[in-house]
């Protein structure tokens, strides 16, 4: 059987401290990970597509986004700019 | 059956075939231990962990056909962890040239007591939701007396109290469960 003693306890505090909350922003876009994937293949396959579209892209990314309705999370215009440059 | 009671084999498969509401409970269900090892056992800077955080949940869901076993997702993601861990510290201290951080003794300790503590996380589910919640508002989530009594609609003077009794619930709890779990004297 394990020792039982207030030290125990004591410990057992601090283990659980030891597993804070990550931050919801952090945790929120973690898995918002698999819609923004589909976002970003549905944006490649409609430059590869779509010549007007790439011209915009191409011009300004941010803008051309916008003009089209996308809304995609900010942290992810290098994995797309990356994507696109492929 | 809630998500959050399922097993992480199953949740893994799950996410394998494209349940969007099975990676959410497998991010939350890891948050914690992935930020643990960023921020306590590397002590990664708030941008850098934030990187890394992300980095390696991009790389579970890109991969999760390469995991051999599905129920150990959790020491995959550890271990995935540490080398981006690793590796970011590289980036931002070039000169560092040991494979660890400044005092590699201390993060190995920290990421052994960070597996005691996934342990007795997993125990916590065993608990009473009510003493669950408030032993991981106040230990966990930093959070006081007296908003745990507002939280929870109880009186502040009585938190102190319901937290010593959870904890030795918990503790009881444990004693039957060697030796899953075996809190070291060390600390």
């Amino acid at each position: 059987m394990m020792r039982t003693s207030e030290h125990d306890e004591e410990r057992l505090g601090e283990l659980l401290g030891l597993l804070s909350p990550a931050p919801d922003a952090w945790v929120r876009a973690a898995q918002e990970l698999p819609r923004a994937r589909q976002e970003i293949d549905e944006i490649a396959a409609r430059v590869e597509a779509d010549k007007e579209f790439r011209a915009a892209v191409t011009a300004d990314l941010e803008a051309a986004l916008r003009a089209a309705g996308y809304e995609l999370d900010p942290r992810l215009l290098p994995v797309l700019r990356e994507r696109l440059s492929a | 059956m809630s998500l959050a009671a399922v097993a992480d084999a199953d949740l893994v498969a799950r996410c394998r075939r494209g349940d969007q509401d099975a990676w959410s409970e497998l991010v939350s269900r890891f948050s914690r231990y992935v930020y643990a090892i960023a921020t306590r056992a590397y002590r990664l800077e708030s941008h850098d962990a934030e990187d890394v955080f992300q980095e390696v949940f991009a790389r579970t869901y890109e991969r999760l056909d390469e995991l051999r076993e599905d129920a150990s997702v959790r020491p995959w993601i550890g271990t995935l962890t540490r080398r981006l861990c690793v590796d970011r510290l590289r980036a931002v201290r070039p000169e560092q040239t040991m494979e660890e951080p400044a005092d590699p003794l201390d993060t190995e300790d920290t990421l052994a007591k960070l597996d005691e503590a996934w342990s007795l996380h997993e125990e916590m589910k065993v608990l009473p939701e009510h003493c669950a919640e408030i032993l991981d508002r106040f230990f966990a989530r930093d959070e006081s007396y007296k908003m745990i009594g507002d939280q929870l609609g109880l009186p502040a003077g009585t938190i102190a109290s319901r937290i010593s009794r959870c904890l030795a619930k918990l503790r009881r709890q444990l004693e039957g469960r060697k030796p899953r779990f075996q809190p070291s004297s060390r600390g």
